[in-house]
Formats: C-alpha cells, sequence, structure tokens
C-alpha cells in the first residue's frame, strides 16, 4: 500500500510523498511543530509531547542531542512519534557523526518509514553537557545536504557507490539563520542551500517582521523559492525577561523593542506576589504577540508555512494554531 | 612554526618524582621563538625545580643544555655521552622533540616538559594563534587565504553557521572571531564573494588523518641508490 502511493506521489514529481511535502506542494500553508526527546529512555515523555501536537501540526520536528546535551536518539524517538500517527522531522547534526554513521542512519531512518529530514551543522559542544567531547564535522550542513539529495536523486553513496535497490525516499530539510552576521552574505546562503539540494527550510526564530520581509524579498529575487519552501520559525514568548535574554545571546535574534514593551505591559498591574497570574497574562500575551506575527507571516511572498518552536511549552501550540486560522490541518491528502 | 606552552610546575615535579639527577634539554626553533623552550626558558625551569625540590626536601639536581634543533638527529647526535649519569631528560622541545630524542637514545627515559599546542604565529606581543592544522588538502584557495579547518569552531567548508554576532563574533568564544565572517569580508573586498557559491564537496580527510603517522617521501632528495657495479 505504502509503495503504491509511493509511486503515484513519485509520478507527480514528488521526493518522498511525506504528509509535509505533500502539503507543501499542495500550495497550502503549512504548519510544523518540536519535539525535544527526554534525556532518557522514558517513551512516555515523547506520547505525551505528541499528544498535544498531534492534529495541530502536520509535522514535528525531532531535535538531535540539541545544545550539545546527551538525549533520546532522534531517530528513535521519530519512530515513536510515528507509532503516535504524528509525522516526525529528523533532525539531525554533522557534530556527532561521521559520513558512514550519516548514511546508515539514514538508510535506517528510511527503513522505518521516515522521510523528512533535516540537516544541521549542531551547536557546538562546549554548550553542553560533554563540553570535552571530540566533534566530528567531518561533513557540514551544506555537504550532508548534498550527500542526501546525491543518495535519493542519483541512488549513490557519497563516495559514488550505487545503492543497490534504489535511494531512500527523502524529503530534504535545512536550517537559516536570516539575521546572523554578515547579514548580506545570507539571503546568498539561502540559495546556496537551494543550490545544495534543500526542499524545504526552517528558519531561526522570527520575531523582527520588517526585516524578515527584506530577507524574503531578497530571498524572493534570488529565486530560492522557486525550488525550496520557506517555514518561517516563531516561538511564543514566555515573558519580556526571557526576549530580553534572547536578544542579547542568541546571535541574529533581532527582537523589536515594541514586543518587548508589550510583554512588559502584559504584567503592568498585578502584584509581584501573584506569580501564577503574572505567569498567565505574560503566555496569553505572548500567544496572542504569535499569532498576529503568524497573520503577518502569511502575508509575506515566498513564505509557505510556519515551524513554531514551543519549547518546553508544547501546549502553546493549539491555541497558537487555532488562533491563527490554521485549524484543522489537512489531513492525509493524496 | 610550532608553539608550545610549559607544563604547570607540580606536573613537571610530579613526572620527577624519585628522580636525582635529571637534565633539560631545550631547543633553539621554534620553542625559543615562542618563549617555551629555549636557553633562558631551560634556565629558568631548571632553577624552579631545583628549589621547588629543596624546599620539598627531595633536592632533585637539574642540569641544562640545549641544542639548536631537536628534532633532527643531526644535532641531537651531539648529546652522545652527555646523558650518562641522568635519571631522567626533560625535553623542552616540542612533541616532535621528545620522539626525536627518545627514538636516538633508547636506553634514556625521556619526558615532556611543554604541551605542544599548534602551529602559527605571533599575532601581538605575547599572543600566539594557531593558523594551519596540516590538513594535507590545502583549501585556502577557495577560502581568502583564511583557514576555516583551523579557524571555525566546527571546521565548516560551507559556513558560516548561524551563531556568528553582529560584531563577526563566534558564538563559541567571544574573543574569536568568526572565520566565515572574516572569510566573508575578505572575500567581498576583492570582489570574488560569488565564489561562495559553490558547495565545497566533502574533505578527503586521508591526507589529514590516516593510517598512523603522515610522511612524505621525495625521491629526488633521496639518497641514490648504491651502484652495485652490475
Amino acid at each position: 500500500m505504502v509503495d503504491v502511493m509511493m509511486k503515484d506521489g513519485m509520478k507527480a514529481g514528488m521526493k518522498a510523498y511525506s504528509q509535509l511535502e505533500r502539503i507543501l506542494a499542495s500550495g497550502q500553508f503549512a504548519v510544523t511543530g518540536e519535539i525535544g526527546p527526554p534525556k532518557s529512555h522514558d517513551a512516555s515523555v515523547i506520547r505525551d509531547k505528541c499528544a498535544l501536537l498531534k492534529g495541530f501540526v502536520d509535522a514535528a520536528n525531532v531535535t538531535d542531542n540539541q545544545t550539545g546535551i546527551v538525549r533520546m536518539s532522534s531517530i528513535a524517538a521519530g519512530i515513536l512519534i510515528s507509532n503516535e500517527g504524528l509525522e516526525p522531522v529528523i533532525q539531525m547534526t554533522c557534530r556527532d557523526r561521521n559520513r558512514l554513521a550519516m548514511q546508515s542512519d539514514i538508510l535506517g531512518a528510511a527503513a522505518h518509514g521516515i522521510k523528512n529530514i533535516l540537516c544541521l551543522s549542531g551547536d557546538h559542544q562546549s554548550f553542553g553537557n560533554h563540553p570535552g567531547a571530540k566533534n566530528v564535522h567531518d561533513l557540514d550542513s551544506m555537504q550532508l545536504i548534498r550527500m542526501m539529495r546525491e543518495m535519493r536523486d542519483n541512488n549513490q553513496f557519497q563516495c559514488g557507490e550505487e545503492i543497490k535497490g534504489g535511494g531512500p525516499p527523502l524529503f530534504i530539510g535545512a536550517a537559516a539563520n536570516p539575521f546572523a552576521a554578515p547579514v548580506a552574505l545570507r539571503p546568498m546562503r539561502l540559495k546556496k542551500k537551494a543550490i545544495a539540494g534543500a526542499d524545504f527550510i526552517q528558519t531561526q526564530l522570527i520575531y523582527d517582521m520588517d526585516r524578515f520581509r527584506e530577507y524574503m524579498k531578497k530571498a524572493v529575487d534570488l529565486g530560492v523559492t522557486e525550488s525550496l519552501s520557506v517555514l518561517a520559525g516563531v516561538g511564543p514568548l514566555k515573558g519580556a525577561g526571557m526576549a530580553r535574554y534572547m536578544r542579547n545571546n542568541v546571535p541574529g535574534m533581532s527582537i523589536p523593542d515594541h514586543i518587548i514593551d508589550r510583554m512588559e505591559a502584559a504584567v503592568k498591574g498585578i502584584s509581584s506576589d501573584d506569580k501564577k497570574a503574572r505567569m498567565e497574562a505574560s503566555r496569553a500575551e505572548g500567544i496572542r504577540i504569535c499569532i498576529e506575527q503568524i497573520e503577518e507571516l502569511k502575508e509575506i511572498e515566498g513564505v509557505a508555512g510556519v515551524h513554531i518552536m514551543a519549547i518546553e511549552w508544547e501546549a502553546a501550540v493549539e491555541p497558537v494554531v487555532r488562533g491563527a486560522g490554521l485549524y484543522p490541518r489537512p489531513e492525509g491528502i493524496s | 612554526m610550532i608553539v608550545a606552552d610549559q607544563k604547570p610546575i607540580k606536573e613537571i615535579k610530579k613526572m620527577l618524582q624519585g628522580r636525582q639527577n635529571v637534565l633539560a634539554i631545550g631547543c633553539g626553533t621554534c620553542v625559543a621563538v615562542c618563549f617555551a623552550g629555549g636557553k633562558r626558558e631551560v634556565g629558568m625551569l631548571a632553577s624552579a625545580l631545583r628549589m621547588a625540590t629543596e624546599l620539598d626536601g627531595e633536592l632533585i639536581q637539574v642540569d641544562e643544555a640545549i641544542v639548536q634543533r631537536q628534532c633532527e638527529k643531526e644535532f641531537i647526535e651531539q648529546l652522545a655521552g652527555e646523558l650518562d649519569g641522568y635519571d631522567a631528560v626533560l625535553s623542552m622541545g616540542c612533541g616532535v622533540g621528545v620522539q626525536t630524542l627518545a627514538d636516538h637514545y633508547p636506553e634514556t627515559r625521556v619526558l615532556p616538559a611543554l604541551n605542544t599546542k599548534f602551529m602559527g604565529g605571533p599575532t601581538q606581543q605575547g599572543v600566539w594563534e594557531e593558523r594551519c592544522q596540516g590538513c594535507g588538502d590545502c583549501m585556502l584557495e577557495y577560502t581568502g587565504g583564511i583557514c576555516p579547518i583551523t579557524r571555525c569552531a566546527k571546521q565548516l567548508m560551507n559556513g558560516p553557521c548561524g551563531g556568528t554576532s553582529e560584531d563577526g563574533r563566534c558564538e563559541v568564544d567571544p574573543d574569536t572571531p568568526c572565520a566565515w565572517f572574516d572569510i566573508w569580508e575578505r572575500m567581498e573586498k576583492l570582489e570574488i564573494q560569488d565564489e561562495l557559491m559553490q558547495v565545497r564537496p566533502p574533505k578527503d580527510w586521508s591526507t589529514s588523518r590516516d593510517g598512523g603517522r603522515r610522511k612524505i617521501v621525495r625521491k629526488d632528495l633521496q639518497k641514490p641508490e648504491l651502484d652495485d657495479g652490475s
């Protein structure tokens, strides 16, 4: 059954026929979310997060030892997610594996029916819980994208050897940080990822709509969106403090003053003793801002969807998706 | 040049524990230039060790010697006969020097007094920076003369990652310039930034970390085979 669907999909010019690819191909505004695997072998953590996201996103990213902290393998967690009826986007970093391990993991993931794989350099190990670890970086993210495309389209391993029985069906993702320095290079870099073979992009969190509009204009002018789909990264803020911290500490994180002012105003007049009320008011405002931003993003040329990063706040996804008029999600388009 | 740094005196003392006579041997080339193992540093370390061990009540006699290049047999051969009577030799050369001494004098215990750090050079007074990792397949042609293998924390060949700060610093360490930010600026100035749109293929690391030690054989410089007269 799966094989028949795949063949039909291939005929229609699709690469892997994943739910995400089909929604993007149909021209509908896509929604992806994010699930961070636990620092344990406890599968119930994954199931609980799935329950919060299922029905509200088209696919969920599974992070790969994010920030250099050891967690359950993204592929293993992705299989658990598939079993819950939610489509995973497996993240794969270049930090922990060489080209042999990556290709073998790609084949293993594909054997389990995983189709969406997102290629990343990976956060440096010095930020994680094993700062003395030796990083690999045999390939960089651009080379990983290209390798996956060659596996899929040319039935070839990176060494050039034929993959007997055909290459794995993959929908290849990559990341972009539109506002990191050097800013003039960033649209070109996005184009380079398209040239390397990326099918879709998820961006770093966007809060500065004016700057993002400029970036997307350049990307569209470069023809980037002719060959790939851009999902803009959004995330509800929990509070003004979080916003300020991110602005000061995360490269490329551009958060305009008016956003921080709104987060501050949300808790004005609420007694500092009433922590619960302050938190609720603050989070509600964060969700409102996120919804407004999605409405703006829908109007930007070249934006094909949103990637909602509600890290350790998966419950925020439902109100954001509902509020932005993106519910219900399309079901099994064929 | 090869840049090295002296090991902490505590670690060196521990290495020498139980010995009475030690010869500290400096090197007059790279490590002399970076003030880690030249004549002056040999003198300073030897007297520091004599004082420290005397204070502990277990005086170690540390004598001093220097050769011009510890990494070449021709130079360390000059030490023949001078090592007799010592419990150990404390090499103040780089890792190459330590190994050349140990290979040449297999009866002698050779100990390292330095940590060999990198291939690089001075960038300002008292500061040395790495510039080359000896990967064996130079790609400086493509990166405006700035090596991302050495200077990027992730060794990206198609950089930069998203971790470049507004002022062009690496997120791993704000004191470190982002190699790819610098590559971009250099290439933009040369008006060759379009070259960055080429996807650099995966690197052949076999020239960097092959099976065991790497070597270069120059047949043109080797001694000719002896003519057997036939």
